[in-house]
């Protein structure tokens, strides 16, 4: 079925893909328990608006309807969806609750909800819902809600979530004396994650056990069984997650969403399993959207093009709330915007705004996608003022292997120790511009061929990976010789059974068919981290290598009883236990778990293990380039060619990390030209389903080359890895808008904002004359 | 309430009957009443290509039509393509592509496909990449999918299949 060992770095075929390619495997739509009926939910259909009243009395009598209820009709004090990550001061007045009871504040806000046999029945009668509206003005820009005009929560006295001021050195000093300054406002578009298997929940609630168990998690499993277990005032352990195959994830799915309070309330009402499944419609208006920042970029330089500080103000579109995500978008855009750059001073406004549209969280590479679009706009403005070439100028700039490493400062309120680890950020530039062949390129910029302008555009970035608390491995030999591995960490369908399997196999020396993964739910280990942030391969997979340490030393313990001798003659290898003293003999693995069986009916043959990086991060860097081919006629672009070095430590399955790489970039591909929530005056959405909300197909494909490279393993942890779930995309919008305005450049087009439309670029282009 | 219908649905070689409101959409019935959940409904607007089935051998969208529609009509669905669990042909190449991440897409990704090389045996590559542009895929950006497609195209002709 596979290769052999070693696995570790060997492109082994995913152990997911026999249930998967057949049909077989198990969503949670898939998932259908005795006796459970659906819910479906009443969305606000305003963007502000007062709730008068509310009457379900027609939805009730609806037949096959079994319950309808309202934020009135729960008895129980309804929770605030609680901060998981950047839980900065101030966000706490502008919580969601799961429904909505005196006002709504965005468009898909929870209003009520129908529970009925089946969901037909369920959408008729949400039909029947009537609700007393006084629609406000909405609040849909980040200017309109600084001005504060209109307040979206009145007792918050503001629409400022929170605002703080970040930086290092003196950067007022630095542009005070510089020979070059330039100022720019770049915009990033609101959309999201938007996997293709929507939400979905099935809530088991037995008050009298009590149990609550909730399918369809995942994620960050243990945190949301601790917050869920608290709102329903509920021991912990009478909280199971249990997470099912999962349709993508990429940031948004599986954090606490007002669903998740919803579905249990209602099985508890009912008496019943309920199953919620959202539909796209839901998806794009309840799913948390991200991106959305306003970023007023300003650097200083010297005449020959060395940075020597920049300013900025982050503006963050949040959405009608704060959800668990806290301020990670705008924050983190804040912190990466300097990037891999010497930049000796920097200064950067963050201010999180409250608008009247869908709250926001993480999507792949927040805050990175985001900030790696403005600097790098803003540093090929700068080559080209200063007459430099674009590569040069950021040769000349990046941090150099002797900088590293660099504690980089507190450039997010309480990070006080982040710390870029050693790498060689120019070598991974250098392998780009040798690949993509850009010394043929540098004076072809703007070529026109058969009628389209030509342009080659190049971005860096560096990329955090694997922050969060530690993971947790078991793994258990059963008396067959078959392994299990159990871990807190989830899978939203990158392919963690396989790699996990993969160091499993390697560390106990023996074949890869015979082991099995479990993940994620809540009853599989005692506690566990979760997956986010590019970390199961570095914490997962480390806790899995420890176990596996852990479990070597204890076969040596059991054959050293088996055979009543001293453990120091014993050695493991090969899946089994060798004597020194005598060639012939061996315990394999099997033998081992038969033995200790025998020894009594707890005995297992088995291990557990956390991993914990204590807050040391890997950080993955590289450099994409793009070539675009323009056509000035109709302002459409055309990306013909995308090459991108990323340094991930080491890969763990290259054939997974290829697929991470071009499945990020072809996303971020999305986010460069079509993903687009947009919102009219009154809080609309209008993009609101497939129809209009765009995502790449398979004809928007430039030839792709994707390099993972190796050179610079982790420090702080044995087997080198960074995460690479996320530099495929963090820079793509970059790489893309210069290449489009080298392509332009006889028509001295800027590309300030995203997406890049035709319509948009054919105004630019315009405006100029063309 | 609609009345209901009573359908025998040949589905995969095998006669199931069922009753069916009117409305009830072609992938609902497969997944809540025959227990085929192997389709999986995106958007159920038609336009993710996640609910394809095989209908008398042309990729359709379950998901657009009505479960009384598909009386007398042979379908084709994921569940379908394999032989026990052995994997197709095109399965099995889109396993050594690495041509599937989350998965959720892939049935629709495959009974696509099918239909098409049925139709065009020895597909070009910009011919395959417009077949399946009508499905959405999030994790692997369409490469590998279209490799897996292609290598099935060859390995059927040198097959002489």
């Amino acid at each position: 079925m596979t290769t052999s060992p070693p696995y570790i770095g060997s492109s082994v075929k995913r152990l997911e893909d026999q249930r998967l390619l057949t049909g077989t495997g198990r969503y949670i739509d898939d998932v259908k328990l005795p006796d459970m009926a659906v819910m479906a939910i009443y969305r606000s259909p305003y963007a502000h608006a007062r709730i008068n009243g509310i009457d379900l009395s027609a939805a009730r009598a609806v037949p096959g309807v079994i319950d309808a209820f309202c934020a009135a009709d729960i008895d129980m004090d309804l929770p605030a969806i609680p901060l998981r990550l950047a839980p900065f001061e101030g966000f706490e007045r502008f919580l969601q609750r799961p429904i909505a009871r005196d006002k709504v504040r965005f468009v898909g806000e929870p209003v009520a909800v129908v529970i009925a046999s089946d969901r037909y029945i369920a959408e008729d009668a949400l039909d029947l819902i009537e609700v007393d509206f006084d629609p406000l003005p909405a609040v849909t820009s980040v200017d309109q809600a600084a001005s504060g005009e209109t307040l979206i929560h009145e007792d918050a006295g503001e629409n400022m979530g929170t605002r703080y001021t970040v930086g290092r050195g003196d950067a007022d000093d630095a542009f005070a004396g510089a020979a070059y300054t330039r100022r720019e406002r770049f915009t990033t578009n609101r959309h999201g994650a938007v996997p293709m298997e929507t939400r979905g929940l099935i809530a088991e609630f037995y008050p009298d056990k009590p149990l609550l168990r909730l399918h369809g998690a995942t994620k960050v499993n243990f945190f949301n069984r601790r917050h869920l277990a608290a709102a329903f005032d509920l021991p912990e352990d009478a909280v199971e997650l249990m997470e099912t195959d999962v349709g993508g994830g990429f940031g948004a799915r599986g954090e606490l969403y007002p669903e998740d309070y919803l579905v249990p309330i209602a099985s508890r009402r009912v008496r019943r399993p309920v199953k919620w499944i959202e539909d796209r419609r839901e998806n794009l208006t309840a799913t948390n959207h991200s991106r959305d920042i306003v970023c007023d970029l300003e650097i200083a330089a010297t005449a020959d093009g060395r940075i020597l500080g920049m300013r900025a103000t982050v503006q963050g579109d949040m959405g009608a709330y704060i959800r668990t995500n806290g301020g990670v978008v705008a924050s983190k855009a804040g912190q990466f915007l300097p990037g891999p750059y010497r930049v000796p001073s920097f200064s950067c406004d963050v201010q999180f705004l409250i608008t009247n549209k869908t709250p926001v969280g993480t999507f792949r590479g927040p805050g990175r996608f985001e900030a790696n679009f403005c600097r790098e706009r803003l540093l090929d403005m700068m080559a080209a003022d200063l007459d430099i070439d674009p590569a040069e100028l950021r040769l000349r700039n990046l941090m150099q292997p002797a900088d590293l490493p660099f504690r980089i400062g507190e450039l997010v309120p309480g990070d006080v120790n982040a710390t870029f680890d050693r790498g060689n950020y120019p070598s991974a530039l250098n392998r780009l511009l040798d690949e993509v062949g850009y010394a043929g390129w540098k004076d072809r910029q703007g070529e026109i061929v058969d009628g389209r302008a030509y342009g080659l555009g190049i971005a860096c970035f560096i990329e955090s990976s694997a922050a969060g608390p530690p993971e947790t491995a078991r793994i258990a030999v059963s008396p067959d010789g078959s392994i299990e591995i159990r871990t807190g960490a989830s899978s939203v369908g990158q392919g963690t059974e396989t790699g996990l399997a993969q160091i499993c196999a390697d560390y106990l020396e023996t074949g890869i068919e015979r082991i099995a993964v479990l993940h994620g739910s809540t009853t599989l280990v005692p506690t566990g981290g979760g997956t986010f942030h590019s970390r199961n391969t570095v914490m997962a997979g480390n806790a899995v290598r420890m176990a596996a340490e852990t479990l070597r030393a204890r076969c040596i313990e059991l054959a050293a009883l088996r055979w009543n001798t001293e453990a120091s003659g014993l050695d493991y290898r090969n899946g089994a236990v060798h004597r020194g003293d005598d060639p012939t003999v061996s315990l394999s693995l099997a033998d081992l778990a038969v033995f200790a069986r025998s020894r009594g009916t707890e005995e297992t043959l088995a291990a557990d293990a956390a991993f914990d990086n204590e807050g040391k991060l890997s950080y993955s860097y590289g450099a994409h380039a793009a070539l675009v081919a323009v056509d000035v006629a109709t302002g459409v672009v055309e990306v013909e060619k995308y090459v991108l070095t990323e340094e991930i430590g080491r890969a763990l399955n290259p054939a997974m990390v290829q697929g991470q790489a071009v499945g990020g970039l072809v996303q971020g591909l999305g986010g460069t030209f079509l993903d687009h929530m947009v919102y009219d005056e009154d809080g609309q959405l209008l993009t609101g389903s497939f129809a209009d909300y765009l995502l790449p197909t398979s004809t928007d494909l430039p030839d792709i080359t994707a390099i993972a490279l190796e050179e610079s393993p982790s420090e702080f942890n044995p087997m080198g890895f960074k995460g690479a779930g996320e530099g495929g995309i963090v820079a793509v919008a970059a790489a893309v808008g210069n290449a489009v305005v080298h392509a332009l450049n006889a028509h001295g087009v800027q590309i300030n904002d995203l997406p890049i439309t035709p319509d948009r670029l054919r105004a630019a282009l315009r405006a100029t004359g063309a | 309430m609609t009345a209901d219908h009573r359908l025998t649905l040949n589905v995969n070689g095998t006669a199931y009957d069922c009753e069916v409101e009117s409305r009830m959409t072609l992938a609902d019935c497969l997944r809540e009443k025959l227990d085929l959940t192997g389709t999986h409904l995106g958007c159920e607007h038609g336009v993710c290509g996640a609910c394809t089935v095989i209908i008398d051998g042309a990729a359709v969208r379950s998901c657009l039509m009505f479960a009384v529609q598909a009386q007398g009509v042979k379908i084709t669905t994921v569940e379908g393509l394999s032989d026990g669990d052995t994997l197709s042909d095109l399965q099995q190449a889109f396993h050594d592509n690495f041509a599937l991440q989350c998965g959720f897409c892939t049935p629709g990704f495959l009974t696509t496909a099918e239909a098409y090389l049925a139709e065009n045996p020895s597909p070009t590559r910009a011919q395959v990449q417009s077949a399946i542009s009508g499905n959405i895929c999030r994790c692997t950006g369409y490469v590998p999918i279209i490799d897996a497609i292609l290598d099935t195209a060859k390995q059927r002709q040198e097959g002489g299949k």
